[in-house]
C-alpha cells in the first residue's frame, strides 16, 4: 500500500493502481469520458487529468494512466486543470453539440457554450467501442481508421464485418450514445457512425422467438466447447 | 585500386592491419573526382554528371590515372550538382554533363576550369577552393566533413579514415560504465530536438530491468525542409552504425533497429549495404572484433507519418501496430519495446558519438555553450541565397547562419523571420536575429531546436499564412489519438483560415492564445504539446499582422488572396499586353497601343500571373 495525498486528503491505495482508481474508491469525483474499468486506459480524452507534484516538479498527468506512487500530492480542481478541461469540453460540445452526454457533462464543468463551429457529430471517438471489441469481446471488427482529423470509427474499408458477431458490446459500451442498435424481426441492425450492418438473429426452438446473433451463439460455443445444441432454445425456453 | 577480399576480423590487431593496408594502397596525391550523388544533386541531374565523367574517364583510358567517387551530400545543394577535385579541393558547381569533358581534360593537365568555379556574390571574385567558399567558412563539419571523402557503399573508404577505432578502443580498452561516462562528460544532448542528455539516457536504460535491451535509431525525419538524418544516413551510414554498436555496448543491448522512412529510399539502400559490410568484415553480429560482444542491427521502414518520429509512436509502429503515442509516465528506457528497456536516439546523436570516443569528452566539449556542446546540422531552406545542409558550432548565432553561412536573403528581400524547429518550432524575428542557437536560449524566444529545420521567411511572407501552412501540416499529421490535439487544431486552422479569409472576428486572438495554452498544456504527446508554438510565436512577434487582417481586412504581405486586389498604374502601363496574354481568366483587356490595359475586378482570380509579368511595375497589388 502506498499513501498519497488527493486534494489535500490522505488515502491509501494499493501500487499499481492509478490515481483515478485510487481517487473513485474513496469517492473523490474526477471526470472521464474515455476510461472503463473493463479495458486498457487509453488517455485520449484528456478529462482526467490531474496535477501532481513530485520532488517538487508539478505537472499535468491523465489519472486513467499515472500510477500512485508514496507521497504523491496530487490536486483535481486547480485553476489550471479547470480552465483546460473547459476548453476540451468546449472543443467537445463544438462537434457534438446535440449530444446530451454532452452537453450534460459541460454543463457540469461549467461549459454553457462553446467558441468554435459547430458540427453534428455523436462520436467522440473515445476508443472504448474498438478497445472492448478487441479486449473483451475478442474480435477486433472495429477500429479507428485514418489519421488526425480524418480520424474515424469504422470497420476495415468501411464494409460489413465478417468476424463481427453481432453482439451489440460496442453500443453498450459508448459513452455519447453514438452506436445504433435496433432488432427487428430475425435481424439485427448496428449503425455505426460511418457505416452499419445486419446479422442474423436465431430462432428459439420451442417459442420462436429471435433472440441473439446466431454468429455470437456460435462464438460462444466455440470458446467455452459447448455442445452444438446448447442455444436451441431462448434463455425462457431452457430447462 | 585493388578488390580486396573481405575477412571478418578477429581482433583488433586485424582491423588495424587491414586500416593500415587500405591507406598503403591508396595515393594520398591520386587525383580524385568527388561528384555529389545526395538526393539534392540527383535530382538536379547528378546521374547524368556521374555518367558522362565516367564516359570520359574510359574514352581516355585514365583509370589509372584518375578516381571516380560518388558520396553523400556535403551540403552546398543550392550549387549542385557540385563536383569536387580532390586533393587540392577544387570546388565546381552547377556541373551538366556538357561538362565532364572539359573538367577531365584540363585536370589531368592540372588546370583549373574558371567558368565552374563560385563566384564570391560580395566581391565578384572566383572562389577555387572547396573550404574558400563562404558558404563553407563559417561551418564545422565534424559529422559532415566526411561526407566527401567517403563513397557511402564502400567500407574501406570509411575505414581509411579511421572509422571503427572507437568500436575497437570500447571493446577492448573501456568497461560499459566508462563509455557512459565518458558520453556523459562531453555534454552530448540528443539531437531529435528534445536536447535529453545522451549519456543519462543509456545509464538509465542500462540500470533498468528487463530480459533484453532494445537499441533504436530514428531516422523517420518528417518535418517539411528538414534533410540532416537523411544526408548522414546517405552519406556516411557506417558513422550512425559505429554510433549505435557502442551505445548497445555501453548499454548492454544486443539487437538494434533503424527505424527509417521509406521515402527515403537511397539511406534505406545504404544503411541496408553498411549493415552487410560491417557484418561480412564482422563489425557487426556475433562476436564483434573477437570481443565476445553480440550486436545486430535489422532496418525497419516507416510508412511516412510524421508522428511516429514521436519515440513511443516509433515503437508502436515497429512492433507492427498503429504509430500512436502513448503516455510516458514509464519512460521507454524502463519499457519501451516489446516493453522491453529500450534506448532511442537520433542519427545525430548516433554519428557523434564515434566522434566523442575517437577524440574525447574533453575535445568535444570545447565545442558549444556551457549547456548545448558539440556541433548542429540544420537544412537551410527558404528564401536563403544558399540553400543547403550547415554544421555549425552551437552557441553561432541565428544571423551568422543567416547572413554569413547562408549568403542573406535573395533579391535583395528583408529578412522577416526564421521558422526553427520544424512545423512546431517557432518563428523568430529579426530582433532576435543575434540570438546564440543552442537548445535553451531557442526555447527561451518561443522556438526549439528541434531536429534542425531552419526556414527563411522574407517581407513576402504573411505570417498568419505562415502559421496557417504549419497547422494544416499538424492537422493532418497528428495522430487524431487525443481530443485537443485532434479537435484543437482542427479548430486553430478554421480560425486561422478565417482570418486569411478576412473572416477573423475581434477576440480571434485572444481565442487563438487560450486554445494554444489548452493544446499545449494537456496533449497527450509532444506533437501536440508543441503544435500551438507556430501561432504563439507569430502572434508574439507580429500581432500586428493578424490585426491588420482582423480589423482592416488587409495583408500587409500581399499573400492573402482574399484580402488583395490587383490594380493597373495606368501612368506605367504601356499598353504592352504582356499581362494580357498571361492572364489565365481572360480578365485584362487591350484598349490598343500605348494605351494602359483595363483589368475586370469581377473576373480576377487574383493569381498574380500579371504582376509577376509586369517589367513596369504597372500592376499593383493592394
Amino acid at each position: 500500500m502506498v499513501t498519497l495525498t488527493i486534494d489535500g486528503r490522505e488515502i491509501q491505495a494499493e501500487e499499481g493502481t492509478t490515481i483515478l482508481e485510487a481517487a473513485r474508491e474513496n469517492n473523490i469525483y474526477i471526470p472521464s469520458l474515455c476510461y472503463h474499468e473493463e479495458v486498457t486506459p487509453y488517455g485520449a480524452c484528456r478529462l482526467c487529468l490531474v496535477e501532481v507534484a513530485r520532488n517538487r516538479r508539478e505537472r499535468l498527468v491523465a489519472s486513467c494512466l499515472y500510477e500512485v506512487v508514496e507521497g504523491l500530492v496530487v490536486k483535481t480542481n486547480s485553476e489550471r486543470i479547470v480552465n483546460n478541461r473547459r476548453m476540451i469540453m468546449e472543443l467537445l460540445l463544438a462537434r457534438c453539440p446535440n449530444n446530451k452526454t454532452i452537453q450534460d457533462l459541460a454543463r457540469q464543468l461549467g461549459v454553457e457554450k462553446t467558441s468554435f463551429k459547430l458540427e453534428d457529430k455523436q462520436c467522440i471517438l473515445c476508443a472504448l467501442c474498438v478497445r472492448v471489441c478487441q479486449e473483451v469481446v475478442g474480435v477486433s471488427a472495429i477500429s479507428l481508421v485514418n489519421r488526425g482529423v480524418d480520424r474515424q470509427m469504422a470497420t476495415p474499408f468501411y464494409e460489413p464485418s465478417d468476424v463481427c458477431i453481432g453482439c451489440g458490446a460496442c453500443a453498450y459500451v459508448c459513452p455519447t450514445g453514438a452506436i445504433g442498435f435496433e432488432d427487428v424481426g430475425d435481424t439485427r441492425h448496428i449503425r455505426w457512425p460511418n457505416n452499419e450492418m445486419e446479422c442474423k438473429l436465431k430462432k428459439c426452438k420451442t417459442c420462436g422467438q429471435y433472440w441473439a446473433p446466431e454468429k455470437q451463439l456460435d462464438y460462444i460455443i466455440k470458446r467455452a466447447n459447448l455442445s452444438p445444441d446448447a442455444f436451441d432454445n431462448c434463455p425462457d425456453c431452457r430447462d | 585500386m585493388a578488390k580486396r577480399k573481405t575477412k571478418r576480423l578477429s581482433s583488433p590487431q586485424e582491423l588495424e592491419a587491414l586500416r593500415e593496408s587500405i591507406i598503403k594502397d591508396r595515393d594520398p596525391n591520386q587525383t580524385c573526382i568527388v561528384i555529389c550523388g545526395g538526393t539534392g544533386c540527383l535530382a538536379l541531374g547528378a546521374q547524368e554528371v556521374i555518367a558522362a565523367f565516367r564516359r570520359e574517364i574510359e574514352k581516355g583510358g585514365l583509370e589509372k590515372k584518375v578516381d571516380i567517387r560518388i558520396t553523400g551530400c556535403p551540403g552546398f545543394c543550392e550549387r549542385g550538382p557540385l563536383v569536387v577535385i580532390k586533393p587540392k579541393n577544387i570546388l565546381y558547381q552547377q556541373v551538366k554533363s556538357e561538362d565532364a569533358a572539359e573538367i577531365v581534360s584540363e585536370t589531368v593537365k592540372g588546370n583549373i576550369v574558371d567558368r565552374l568555379l563560385y563566384t564570391d556574390p560580395d566581391t565578384g571574385q572566383k572562389i577555387t577552393y572547396e573550404h574558400e567558399v563562404p558558404f563553407y567558412k563559417k561551418q564545422k563539419r565534424l559529422l559532415l566533413g566526411d561526407n566527401s571523402n567517403i563513397d557511402p557503399t564502400i567500407i574501406e573508404d570509411y575505414l581509411a579514415l579511421g572509422g571503427y577505432a572507437a568500436l575497437s578502443k570500447v571493446l577492448f580498452g573501456m568497461s560499459p560504465e566508462q563509455v557512459i561516462a565518458e558520453v556523459k562528460k562531453s555534454g552530448l544532448r540528443g539531437r531529435g530536438g528534445g536536447g535529453f542528455p545522451t549519456g543519462v539516457k543509456w545509464e538509465t536504460c542500462r540500470q533498468a530491468q528487463g530480459n533484453t535491451r532494445y537499441i533504436i535509431c530514428n531516422c523517420d525525419e518528417g518535418d517539411p525542409g528538414a534533410f540532416m538524418d537523411r544526408s548522414l544516413m546517405e552519406g556516411n551510414p557506417h558513422s550512425v552504425l559505429e554510433g549505435m554498436i557502442i551505445g548497445a555496448y555501453a548499454i548492454g543491448g544486443h539487437e538494434g533497429y533503424i527505424y527509417v522512412r521509406n521515402e527515403y529510399p537511397l539511406a534505406v539502400k545504404n544503411a541496408r549495404i553498411a549493415i552487410e559490410q560491417a557484418e561480412e568484415h564482422g563489425l557487426l553480429g556475433k562476436n564483434i572484433l573477437g570481443s565476445g560482444f553480440d550486436f545486430s542491427v535489422k532496418i525497419s521502414r516507416g510508412g511516412g507519418a510524421f508522428v511516429c518520429g514521436e519515440s513511443t509512436a516509433l515503437m508502436a509502429s515497429l512492433e507492427g501496430k498503429v504509430g500512436e503515442p502513448r503516455a510516458k509516465y514509464v519512460h521507454t528506457v524502463e519499457k519501451g519495446l516489446w516493453e522491453q528497456p529500450t534506448d532511442l536516439n537520433n542519427v545525430e546523436t548516433w554519428a557523434n558519438v564515434p566522434l566523442i570516443i575517437k577524440n574525447g569528452a574533453d575535445w568535444y566539449s570545447k565545442v558549444g555553450t556551457e549547456g548545448s556542446k558539440g556541433t548542429k546540422i540544420f537544412s537551410l531552406v527558404g528564401k536563403i541565397n544558399n540553400t543547403g545542409l550547415v554544421e555549425v558550432p552551437m552557441g553561432i548565432t541565428l544571423r551568422e547562419i543567416i547572413y554569413d553561412i547562408g549568403g542573406g536573403i535573395p533579391g535583395g528581400k528583408k529578412f522577416k523571420a526564421v521558422q526553427t524547429g520544424g512545423p512546431s518550432g517557432g518563428c523568430i524575428p529579426e530582433s532576435s536575429l543575434d540570438l546564440p542557437v543552442d537548445f535553451d536560449q531557442l526555447t527561451k524566444v518561443g522556438s526549439m531546436m528541434g531536429s534542425g529545420g531552419m526556414i527563411v521567411m522574407d517581407e513576402n511572407s504573411c505570417m498568419v499564412d505562415i502559421a496557417k501552412y504549419f497547422i494544416s501540416f499538424l492537422e493532418g499529421e497528428s495522430c487524431g489519438k487525443c481530443v485537443p490535439c485532434r479537435e484543437g487544431l482542427k479548430r486553430m486552422g478554421q480560425i486561422l483560415t478565417d482570418i486569411t479569409e478576412g473572416k477573423g472576428k475581434e477576440g480571434d486572438i485572444e481565442l487563438l492564445e487560450r486554445l494554444s495554452a489548452a493544446i499545449a498544456d494537456s496533449s497527450l504527446c509532444a506533437l501536440g504539446s508543441t503544435a500551438p508554438n507556430p501561432v504563439l510565436t507569430t502572434i508574439r512577434y507580429f500581432r500586428d499582422e493578424y490585426e491588420a487582417h482582423i480589423k482592416d481586412r488587409r495583408c500587409p504581405a500581399g499573400v492573402c488572396k482574399e484580402l488583395i486586389t490587383y490594380l493597373i498604374n495606368e501612368e506605367k502601363c504601356p499598353g504592352c499586353g504582356l499581362c494580357v496574354k498571361v492572364c489565365p481568366v481572360e480578365a485584362i483587356t487591350s484598349m490598343g497601343k500605348k494605351k494602359p490595359v483595363v483589368l475586370d475586378q469581377e473576373k480576377c482570380i487574383k493569381c498574380g500571373a500579371c504582376y509577376d509579368v509586369c517589367n513596369l511595375d504597372a500592376v499593383i497589388k493592394k
